[in-house]
């Protein structure tokens, strides 16, 4: 063999290498220079938009739209109110999945009325279980911290004894939500998690007086289904009470008038701020509902912008009268 | 089994239960939760904290006692701490070992080598200590004007002790006249003093002692990074502001067992320090039994002190891992009463130079520091403590900075401070109302319920609202809430809000709004072209269609018996309408005058009944610079910092 024609050959041969792993490279640093060039730069923020939409949860039904218990004992009128209206039966079925949605928005204890009362929970817990409900879910976003907030109104330790699971708000569960026709609830964070995989939702609110809205009955109460920096809409209080009442259609609206919070809502904090005023109020109809329990506290219908607001979008009506409510004494 | 195994099995037990405590550092009652378990047990075993904060503050705290166990421990088996309980050394040992398994016996020799400045640990603790025993020492100089009968004593005593020792070893003439200059020095400095101490102590040691390093790096850092995984043991997420140090301390000490093993130990632990001047006296050492040694070196191999075990063993480096018995193959290494055949260095190697530069610069360093008087006239407002803490000078004595308030808050709002309370108040806890879930919860009182050292006092439910027997002190204050007028929405911005006097957990509230009517838009009034009972139509397209309708906004006509506000109900862009409730009397005539006013409350708050709990800034819409804010003014701790003159009763409610 000719020894430097071998080494010519080498030297060939390793050049070509060299050759091809260098043609390699650059045509890599070519492929994804293609793929990932972007020629215009990054654009204003688009905003999320989200085809989400929420089910109608109310139930078509024949019975009276309201009712109206006096008592002074929690378990006694809402019993005897769910059935004037009809039976907890004719609202959950069996397999339904329910939502309870309370006001656990502070953690104040249950004495001072500022949130949903345990008992309330526990017994509309047991209720649906009873009329066969797969599984009973109860949820808030509350305000102060979470975890305080469901142990010190009990809440928790009422859901937990009754079988039903406090589903504590994650950052996971909110999706981006734009309300048809709404004007403030537009991209904005909603508890959408638990509301997806639900069939029935129950709104269980404490009448409260509200420093900026007049009240806090069952229209407000879905308040607690927005995330972010939902404390901006106090600035138009009555507008987005309204969007959240045409946002949520619930199979039923329990407010617990049985202790009311006259004066220094939405927090209170004195036995001074409460009264015995001894009602429960069942309905379908959230408008009607508030506009009866806002007599509680001693406020007219008209005080209170938001309920017009809503019945003029024709979410419900103003004039509970019109409802024929069932008037029942617990005794 | 072999000793060796043991020690494992002992340092695993004890880093296993030190990771324990500090998972169930959560609020609640199920067995993965706080419930009763001991979590600063590790902190009291700590004989350093105990002896710092008695020199700080002349008692020893509840659990702190636990550290006499630990001091008797090491006086008599020697650094059994060190080796086999510290779970800071455990890791430090640990990642050590994974650096090093793979090396020759070469480079472990020269990995395990004895480094002179192991001695600046000896250095560190005696500057801590110094700091810390300022007002102590002072105590001592001013003993002949505060109490001439214990120092009549104390001078007898050691009278007679140096008289034992001294006699006949100098001339007695010279021997009395040091006694008595020594004595006059006393006398005298009693009366530069004056009695009572002017310079602060200094408690520093929970920057460097391993168990408070710990428990604040895996508090402050290790945990949140677990909270954000699904692994989670708080159930929100945690930050913690100014943390990014404590990492980059925590990391570095352990990263750098890659250069040398135990790095932490061998050059910087105070607390290794302390218990390596224990142990020279102790009952039980490791040492040749003879001095039959072939000098194999294979017991420097692993030894993790860097004690020389085989040459002059230096007591006060050997931390008792036992891996120089294991790793001897001849059986010359043993734990023995006898010192070490090849003899043994009991103390650590100090320069008198050194020592006396230590402890010059420990005396100089508290007084220097107390120059800025942060605990005094330039105290920070921004520095909101949390419940139940003591007056600064006395929260800074005893705060170990080891951040397991922090940690047990439930709403996240105690955080590490920075110096913003001078030098000696980093790391020690402090309020951000910005972050965390809710403010401080008036009715919880965990953190000083766990505080190891008392810098928070443990309070009780009742002492926090002011109930029962503390009704006439009144709620407990951290601080009160100052309204930013030129950033709160109603009163700068013409929007209603008051997001704030809602969240005011306290009865009677701290908050209260008052009712005012704004003119919205140039300040011109409307000309009337048409009006009807509940309607007023303008001229032209004056307004922006629906703007009018939030049911804030009211319009006014001025008329002789007084004008009245009658809300807006509707609008276009040159209607109004009226709610109907209440409809004009007598309708307005065209060319008459119209006002819109929007209907603003604006807050304001009572600095009677604010407690500073932050729940009122941490919910304020002005999300960056936050238009409520609380600061430690007429905070309960301090009376310096009181606001307010009055304990008249008030009308509603109780005295002050």
């Amino acid at each position: 063999m000719n020894p430097e024609a071998d080494k010519g050959q080498i030297k060939r041969r390793q050049f070509l290498t060299r050759l091809a792993k260098a043609a390699g490279i650059i045509l890599a640093g070519g492929g994804v220079t293609v793929v990932f060039h972007d020629r215009k730069g990054p654009m204003r923020e688009a905003p999320d938009l989200t085809d989400i939409r929420l089910p109608d949860f109310s139930v078509a039904h024949q019975g009276p739209k309201m009712a109206v218990s006096r008592g002074a004992e929690r378990k006694a009128t809402l019993g005897l109110a769910l059935k004037a209206i009809g039976g907890i039966e004719a609202f959950i079925k069996p397999g339904d999945r329910v939502l309870l949605k309370v006001n656990a928005a502070f953690a104040s204890p249950p004495l001072l009325s500022a949130t949903t009362h345990p008992d309330l929970v526990s017994e509309l817990s047991r209720l649906c279980l009873g009329a066969g409900a797969q599984s009973v879910w109860v949820t808030d976003n509350p305000i102060n911290d979470p975890q305080s907030c469901f142990t010190l109104t009990g809440i928790a330790e009422a859901a937990r004894t009754a079988g039903a699971t406090v589903v504590v708000p994650q950052a996971q569960h909110f999706k981006s939500y734009s309300l048809p026709n709404g004007r403030l609830i537009k991209n904005w964070p909603l508890l959408y998690a638990p509301l997806k995989k639900i069939d029935k939702i129950i709104g269980a609110a404490p009448v409260k007086d509200h420093h900026r809205s007049g009240a806090s009955l069952t229209m407000k109460n879905w308040y607690g289904l927005l995330g972010g920096r939902r404390n901006i809409f106090h600035q138009d209080i009555h507008n987005i009470i309204k969007e959240l009442a045409m946002m949520v259609q619930p199979t039923l609206v329990v407010l617990d008038g049985t202790s009311a919070m006259m004066k220094n809502g939405p927090t209170g904090g004195a036995l001074s701020d409460l009264k015995p005023t001894e009602t429960m109020i069942v309905g379908t109809d959230q408008v009607a509902v508030d506009a009866f329990g806002a007599t509680l506290i001693g406020r007219t219908p008209g005080e209170l912008t938001y309920i017009s607001k809503a019945a003029a979008e024709g979410v419900g009506t103003a004039d509970w009268r019109s409802l024929n409510p069932v008037m029942t004494e617990a005794g | 089994m072999k000793t060796i195994t043991a020690r494992r099995i002992c340092q695993v037990f004890f880093l296993l239960l030190f990771l324990w405590f500090c998972a169930v550092s959560v609020l609640g009652a199920r067995w993965w939760q706080l419930r009763g378990w001991p979590v600063n047990w590790f902190l009291q075993l700590d004989p350093l904290i105990g002896l710092s904060t008695l020199l700080t503050t002349g008692k020893i705290y509840a659990g702190l006692a636990w550290g006499l166990l630990t001091l008797t421990l090491t006086v008599v088996f020697g650094r059994v701490f060190c080796g086999w309980i510290c779970p800071f050394g455990s890791l430090h040992q640990f990642i050590g070992y994974l650096a090093r398994r793979k090396n020759s016996v070469a480079r472990n020799l020269e990995a395990n080598r004895f480094r002179p400045a192991q001695n600046v640990k000896y250095y560190v603790l005696i500057f801590l200590l110094t700091i810390a025993a300022v007002e102590f020492v002072v105590r001592i100089f001013t003993l002949p004007r505060t109490s001439p009968l214990t120092s009549g004593v104390v001078a007898i005593v050691l009278f007679l002790v140096l008289a034992v020792r001294r006699a006949g070893l100098t001339s007695p003439k010279k021997w009395a006249a040091g006694i008595l200059g020594a004595g006059l020095a006393w006398v005298m400095l009693g009366f530069i003093f004056r009695g009572s101490s002017p310079y602060s102590a200094s408690l520093q040691v929970g920057l460097l002692d391993p168990i408070a390093l710990l428990h604040r790096s895996i508090n402050l850092i290790a945990l949140p990074l677990l909270d954000k995984t699904a692994l989670k043991l708080s159930v929100a997420e945690r930050h913690y502001d100014g943390s990014w140090l404590v990492g980059a301390i925590f990391v570095s000490a352990l990263l750098l067992n890659l250069f040398v093993p135990r790095f932490y130990c061998r050059f910087i632990c105070p607390l290794g320090a302390f218990l390596g001047l224990l142990s020279r006296n102790s009952l039980w050492r490791i040492g040749k039994r003879s001095t039959d040694c072939a000098d194999c070196q294979l017991c420097r191999k692993h030894c993790e002190g860097a004690c020389s075990p085989t040459a002059e063993i230096r007591l006060a480096e050997c931390v008792m891992c036992i891996n120089c018995i294991d790793d001897c193959r001849h059986g010359v290494m043993t734990y023995q009463h006898n010192p070490s055949a090849a003899g043994e260095i009991a103390a650590p190697d100090m320069t008198r130079r050194g020592l006396v530069t230590t402890l010059i610069g420990g005396a100089l360093t508290a007084p220097v520091l107390g120059v800025s008087d942060f605990t005094g006239v330039n105290w920070n407002p921004a520095l909101v403590r949390p419940p139940g803490s003591l007056a600064e000078d006395e929260f800074l004595s005893r705060c170990i900075k080891c951040g397991q308030c922090m940690r047990i808050c439930p709403t996240n709002v105690l955080h590490p401070a920075g110096f913003e309370g001078g030098l000696e108040g980093l790391w020690t806890p402090k309020l951000n109302f910005r972050i965390g879930t809710s403010g401080c919860q008036h009715t919880c009182i965990a953190c000083g319920n766990l505080c190891p050292t008392a810098a928070i006092r443990p309070i009780t439910l009742d002492e926090r609202m002011g109930r029962n027997q503390h009704a006439v002190a009144g709620p407990l204050k951290i601080g009160t809430a100052f309204i930013d007028r030129g950033r709160c929405l109603p009163w700068a911005m013409g929007r209603p809000c008051i997001v704030c006097q809602e969240n005011c957990p306290v009865s009677p509230k701290a908050i209260t709004t008052r009712e005012v009517y704004e003119p919205v838009g140039p300040n011109r009034s409307l000309a009337v072209k048409f009006a009807g009972p509940a309607f007023i139509e303008f001229e032209t397209d004056v307004l922006e269609p629906d703007r009018f309708a939030t049911g804030d906004y009211y319009c006014r006509v001025g008329s002789d018996s007084g004008p009245v506000m009658r809300k807006i109900i509707r609008n276009s862009a040159r209607f109004i309408e009226i709610d109907a409730s209440q409809a004009f009397e007598t309708t307005p005539a065209g060319g008459s005058r119209v006002d819109i006013l929007i209907r603003l409350q604006q807050p304001y708050v009572n600095p009677q009944h604010c407690i500073g709990c932050g729940i009122c800034e941490h919910e304020c819409p002005v999300r960056g610079l936050r238009a409520i804010r609380v600061s430690a003014e007429n905070e309960s701790r301090s009376k310096a910092h009181r606001l307010l003159v009055t304990t008249i009763l008030d009308a509603e409610s109780g005295p002050a």
